[in-house]
């Protein structure tokens, strides 16, 4: 790697006297850097080694990095112990229409709030923030009981989008961005003839691509990555998603770390890959939500 | 949060005058996230706190006994002291290594220039992982027999012959929250660290260039200048880490299972464990009610306090 490189050739250049007194400060930040960074890569190169190796060589001390037969054999047995293509199918279906689902009924609720004048919008709103302080795990169990025994969704794929794609955040977040529009583009539509719906649809979202963006990509990998709900409204194979039938395929094969490995690197790597694209997308997403990959 | 929107909307007079014709349109917008909202949201929090006042098992017909629950939890539950307990560890061995180490690697990479985006990539690959394959590896990590952390540390004892040992990380019930707080730490670390960034971003170079004239060296600069500038960062990071912290599950349940013998169990472990392995989903809804309780207090107190630490820049 060309930072390698840097860091290792910095000190030969102090001797010749041409670094500024700044050099070796920033060889040891570097050098920090390096090690914080490998110590964050770690796992992911181990899970990719130990998914390659056959048991003799899961099992040995010291460990090994690099298996001396590679066996992507281990791949083509986990993907036939567990249906991982359904998973991601699963995975997919419910994580799309979850963000659809929340951004489009966001943006609509946003924009009235934002853009609109009506009877009861402030206490309506208000009623909104106050529920943004409650916790999931305080809704999660009326939640359960009215999907399995009212409305007898236990197992389904409404079970798994519906309940998750109402949050009065993303409301929040919208409506905070809505605001910062100038009201004179309203104004002028509606002289124009433009029914607010127009005005939403095409002035006001095409203007909100950034913030559309970031949302959904919020939305979008924290329903990817979501663990406890799916875990508690399905239960058959057929219904779980990567991160629920990862899990299970952990109980199942709780000690063939080589299939587990395999496994993991088999739910990662489509995100992994796609973050690797869009890394300012993600990282933008994440902080202007500001709450985390949970 | 981190929106920081010009207010052009909210001026003018007529922000707050009522017109009739978009009464019922305002309706219409509302429509589809309200419908959602009432039933996935208020009627649950309503339904929530009537569950928490009976005693249910979903099999059984529900049996009201008041505040009983609450009085079983608070007062003679040892399990729920545990959890609780586990669960304040846990905030309050996360979230300030967290925020250190996120300031650390964003001023450090905010000095480095080079290869920035190459390392926040890196720092930030845990944060779009999913928490299940992040639990998955580290649980192969604290292997106690065949795990690279055991071989690492049984490699320092040969070469410099310390009376070190790596302990049985996950059995072990001191060693397995050390465990967690490492897992949590690795897959959280690139979120603090991106948003101290932008925060580190936002200081004027002039502060940093006026205080180098004065003869500051680079300590007093980060004392005296970084800290209280990015003090908001950390406040804002302080509160929604805190909130985070106390609702850790995805961890513990995949790595440890709570285990051994509760020593990683959470308060949302415990919310989980009530409702569906022993049924008593009354008991489950007062414990998150508990944690809420808990969240809104710290919460609360943080903001209360943070006229005394924060230091809010006025433009101009």
């Amino acid at each position: 790697m060309k930072r390698t490189a840097e860091a290792g050739q910095a000190p030969s250049g102090a001797d010749g006297g041409r670094l500024s007194p700044g050099a070796r400060p920033r060889i040891l930040l570097h050098l920090g850097l390096l090690l914080g960074g490998f110590v964050m890569l770690v796992p992911f190169l181990w899970m990719v080694s130990t998914s390659l190796k056959l048991p003799p060589e899961i099992f040995t001390y010291p460990p090994v990095w690099i298996p001396t037969e590679i066996a992507w054999s281990n791949y083509r047995r986990t993907l036939t112990a567990l249906p991982f293509g359904r998973f991601y199918l699963n995975s997919a279906f419910v994580s799309v229409s979850s963000t659809a689902l929340q951004v489009l009924a966001s943006s609509l609720a946003a924009f009235a709030f934002a853009r609109l004048r009506f009877k009861g919008r402030d206490p309506l709103f208000l009623l909104y923030l106050a529920t943004l302080m409650i916790p999931f795990q305080v809704t999660m169990i009326p939640n359960f009981i009215i999907i399995s025994r009212v409305l007898d969704w236990y197992d389904s794929f409404q079970a798994l989008i519906l309940p998750t794609s109402f949050s009065a955040f993303s409301v929040f977040l919208l409506r905070q961005f809505f605001r910062g529009l100038p009201m004179e583009m309203d104004e002028a539509a509606r002289m124009d003839g433009a029914t607010s719906f127009r005005i939403w649809w095409q002035v006001i979202m095409p203007l909100s691509g950034p913030a559309l963006a970031a949302l959904c990509i919020f939305v979008f990998l924290g329903s990817w990555n979501s663990f406890l709900w799916p875990l508690i409204v399905t239960t058959s194979t057929d219904m779980r998603t990567i991160p629920v039938g990862l899990s299970a395929f952990q109980g199942q094969y709780n000690t063939q770390w080589n299939l587990l490995m395999a496994g993991s690197v088999i739910a990662l790597l489509p995100v992994l890959m796609v973050y690797m694209v869009g890394q300012n997308l993600f990282q933008r997403g994440i902080t202007l939500t500001g709450m985390g990959g949970r | 949060m981190a929106v920081s929107p010009t207010r052009t909307a909210a001026q003018g007079g007529w922000w707050n005058r009522y017109r009739a014709d978009q009464q019922w349109e305002a309706y219409l917008f509302l429509i589809p996230s309200l419908a959602g909202f009432l039933l996935f949201v208020l009627v649950p929090v309503v339904v929530a706190l009537v569950l928490s006042l009976y005693r249910w098992s979903l099999l059984s017909p529900a049996e009201f006994i008041g505040l009983e629950n609450y009085r079983v939890l608070l007062t003679r539950d040892p399990v729920f002291f545990q959890v609780l307990g586990n669960t304040i560890y846990f905030t309050l061995t996360i979230v300030p290594l967290q925020l250190l180490a996120g300031l650390l690697v964003a001023v450090a990479l905010n000095q480095a220039a080079r290869g920035m985006s190459l390392y926040r990539l890196i720092y930030f690959m845990p944060v779009v992982t999913t928490i299940v394959a992040g639990a998955l590896v580290f649980q192969w990590i604290f292997n106690y027999d065949f795990g690279i952390l055991s071989a690492v540390i049984w490699g320092l004892n040969e070469t410099t012959g310390l009376p070190i040992r790596p302990p049985d990380w996950l059995n072990d019930p001191s060693w397995a929250r050390p465990a967690v707080v490492m897992l949590t730490l690795w897959k959280n670390v690139g979120f603090t660290m991106v948003i101290y960034l932008a925060g580190l971003q936002s200081i004027p170079q002039e502060m940093y260039d006026a205080s180098e004239v004065d003869g500051a060296n680079a300590w007093r600069r980060f004392w005296h200048i970084t800290l209280p500038m990015v003090s908001p960062t950390t406040f804002f990071l302080l509160v929604i880490q805190m909130i985070g912290a106390f609702q850790l599950f995805d961890e513990a349940f995949v790595m440890t299972r709570g285990g051994p013998a509760f020593a990683t169990s959470t308060i949302v472990y415990y919310v989980y464990v009530n409702a569906f392995e022993y049924s008593r989903f009354g008991m489950a809804s007062t414990v998150a009610w508990v944690l809420f309780a808990l969240i809104f207090v710290v919460t609360f107190m943080q903001t209360r306090l943070q006229g005394r630490w924060v230091h809010y820049e006025t433009d101009g």
